[in-house]
Formats: structure tokens, C-alpha cells, sequence
């Protein structure tokens, strides 16, 4: 299985996470995100760019309840919270976020 | 309040034994299972280290890893006592908690 | 909620020889969502799974030591290191990578998450949980 990126194909698994992250890139988000249904604002970026950021430094997705402290913290209580969170991923920020930003399903639950 | 400790592993291998009983505090008893139970040999190299811990904790020998092994009884230091099953699990009720040593 | 009990994961082997290191930690990730109060203990060869400048790129695993520093978000702050075992091994805390949290009751200021302690501390840490899970 693999999505098509400008007449490349990027192997994924059964669930849609990308097998290489180095696969990664803006185009291939863009793509994944369409098969989720959700249009990519500003707003999903910053998260998509948190959770990669975040994956760079320390190797892992974090849980959601780490990245939505960290959103509140960065960003206000407004846009750091499960309301906002769900309205721009609505199957899960930590499902869908993160097969956007082409990281691997984060260990643990939701 | 007291630990039961449990090794599993062969002193001669592996430290697990000698770490467990430099944590060890008075009250606390020590079972040995499986390959573990190598560590209550009588005259090894391990052996004196394990008496000199052995001040105020019980030492322990799960049966059925013994009898396997082929160790007899006379091969055994004298301060440990084989348990079977129900023996450990008294062990682990009798204590407020148990740590494995792996 | 239940009660929140006293958890301390016992980590005594070295990072990339076994898997252990990697599934305690991936356990301690896990286990965070549960608030309970978790500390960690590090002892025997467990101290080599923080050391610095560690690099995996061509053994072909997982590097997680990082992951090690993200702890703090989720609300681990307390990892023990034995003294003894740091000096059997020819090491010092100065070998060790450094870890913070962020105090939330303290205006969130950056505190050391490292606690080096003695062998007879660590004893006294052991007996003080209400569940040891030794890796």
C-alpha cells in the first residue's frame, strides 16, 4: 500500500502511518490528510508541527494529554484543550495528527 | 512492612543475587527459583557472601527448582528452607510486597 | 478514582542489550496515564541507559535515550541512580544526560529530575513503594 506524491510512491501500513519517516513531507501530509477527511488550516499545522517537533526531540509522539498541556501552554487555554483538539482532528489528535505528521501510532491508548 | 525478593537467575552468571542482598533490609526474605537456586550452594564462590547478608533475612528455596536440579539436601546451606507452591505463595501474602530480581 | 499508590520501576540492565530498557520505559509512558505516584530506580547496569552522547544510527535500533527527557510531561519527576553503582562502573553523575521537569507548583521552574542516591537509600526507596516492577 502507498500514497502517490508527485509520481512517488510512500509505503504504509494497513492503518495509513507511513513505514519511513524520512518518507515525510508537506505534499505527503497534504495527501494523508485528504484520505482523513480533513482539510489542512494553519491551525492543523501548528499541532502537526508540535507533534513533529516533538518527535525530534525526544523520539516519541506524546500522549494527547502531554500535547494538549503543551498546545495551552504555547498557545492559550482557547486552542489547549479536547474541545479544539477534536474539533480540527475530530477521529483523535494523536491518531490522526500523527499519521499526518507521518510519525508511528503512539504507543498507549487513543 | 518487609519485601519478599525473589532470583531467578544463577549467581554465577548474573548479579542479581549479590544486588538483592546488598538491598535488603532486616524482616525481608529472599526466595530462590528457578537457576536461582545455584546461590544456596554450600562452598561456592557466592557462598559467603550470601551468609554474611543473611543476618535478619529468611532464605528461601522454591522445592520443585531444586529437586530438578538434581541438588541434594546436604548440598545446601543450612540457614535456607525449601518452600513449595503454597510455601510462596504464603511468602508473597506475608509480605507487603515482592520485587523480582532478574 | 482510586487511591493513587506508590510505584517504582527497577531498572537494572544496560539499553541495547536486551529489550528490557526499552519496554520499562515504554511501560513507565504508559502507566503515566494513570496518575499514580511513579518513581524510577536506576541500579547495577542500569545506570548505562542514561549516559550521554548515546548513538545508535549503525547498530540499526531505536535510540531512546532521549526519550528519557520527556518524562517530565508526564509527570514523572523522580529518577533514582545509585551512587555505588555509577562509581563500579568507572562513572559520575557527570556522565549522565541531564533531566528536568517543569515545576507547575513552583511557577513552572526547570528542577533536575536525577537523584543520585546511596545503596542504602535505594534500599529505603524500595521498601517505601506499594509495587516494585523490576526490568
Amino acid at each position: 500500500m502507498a500514497y502517490q506524491i508527485n509520481g512517488h510512491a510512500v509505503e504504509h501500513d494497513e492503518e495509513g502511518y507511513i513505514t519511513t519517516l524520512a518518507d515525510w513531507s508537506k505534499e505527503l501530509a497534504e495527501a494523508i490528510a485528504e484520505t482523513e477527511n480533513i482539510n489542512m488550516t494553519d491551525e492543523h499545522w501548528a499541532v502537526v508541527n508540535f507533534l513533529r517537533d516533538y518527535y525530534e526531540e525526544y523520539q516519541i509522539a506524546p500522549a494527547v494529554r502531554v500535547l494538549i498541556k503543551a498546545i495551552k501552554k504555547e498557545m492559550g487555554p482557547e486552542k489547549g484543550n479536547n474541545k479544539y483538539m477534536y474539533e480540527l482532528f475530530p477521529y483523535g489528535p494523536a491518531k490522526q495528527a500523527c499519521k499526518i505528521a507521518g510519525l508511528p501510532k503512539p504507543t498507549g491508548c487513543v | 512492612m518487609s519485601t519478599l525478593h525473589t532470583v531467578n537467575k544463577s549467581p554465577f552468571t548474573n548479579g542479581s543475587l549479590l544486588s538483592c542482598l546488598k538491598h535488603c533490609r532486616p524482616g525481608d526474605a529472599i526466595l530462590l527459583i528457578e537457576d536461582g537456586v545455584y546461590g544456596a550452594l554450600k562452598g561456592s564462590t557466592v557462598a559467603d557472601a550470601v551468609c554474611e547478608n543473611l543476618a535478619d533475612v529468611r532464605l528461601f528455596l522454591l522445592g520443585g527448582d531444586v529437586r530438578a536440579r538434581g541438588i541434594e539436601d546436604e548440598k545446601i546451606l543450612s540457614q535456607a528452607r525449601t518452600v513449595e507452591y503454597d510455601g510462596y505463595v504464603d511468602l508473597v501474602v506475608e509480605h507487603d510486597r515482592t520485587q523480582s530480581w532478574l | 478514582m482510586s487511591e493513587v499508590k506508590k510505584f517504582l520501576y527497577v531498572n537494572r540492565k544496560a539499553p541495547y542489550g536486551t529489550i528490557y530498557a526499552l519496554e520499562s520505559l515504554e511501560v513507565v509512558l504508559i502507566g503515566a496515564a494513570f496518575d499514580q505516584d511513579v518513581s524510577l530506580a536506576f541500579l547495577d547496569d542500569g545506570v548505562f541507559q542514561l549516559t550521554r552522547n548515546q548513538n545508535t544510527e549503525t547498530i540499526g535500533v531505536k535510540n531512546f535515550s532521549p526519550t528519557f527527557r520527556a518524562l517530565g510531561d508526564y509527570d514523572v519527576t523522580k529518577l533514582y541512580v545509585e551512587r555505588e553503582s555509577l562509581a563500579e562502573r568507572g562513572l559520575s553523575e557527570s556522565d549522565l544526560q541531564e533531566i528536568t521537569y517543569e515545576d507547575e507548583d513552583d511557577d513552572w521552574a526547570e528542577k533536575p529530575s536525577i537523584r543520585i542516591v546511596s545503596r542504602a537509600e535505594m534500599a529505603d526507596i524500595m521498601a517505601d513503594q506499594d509495587v516494585v516492577l523490576s526490568f
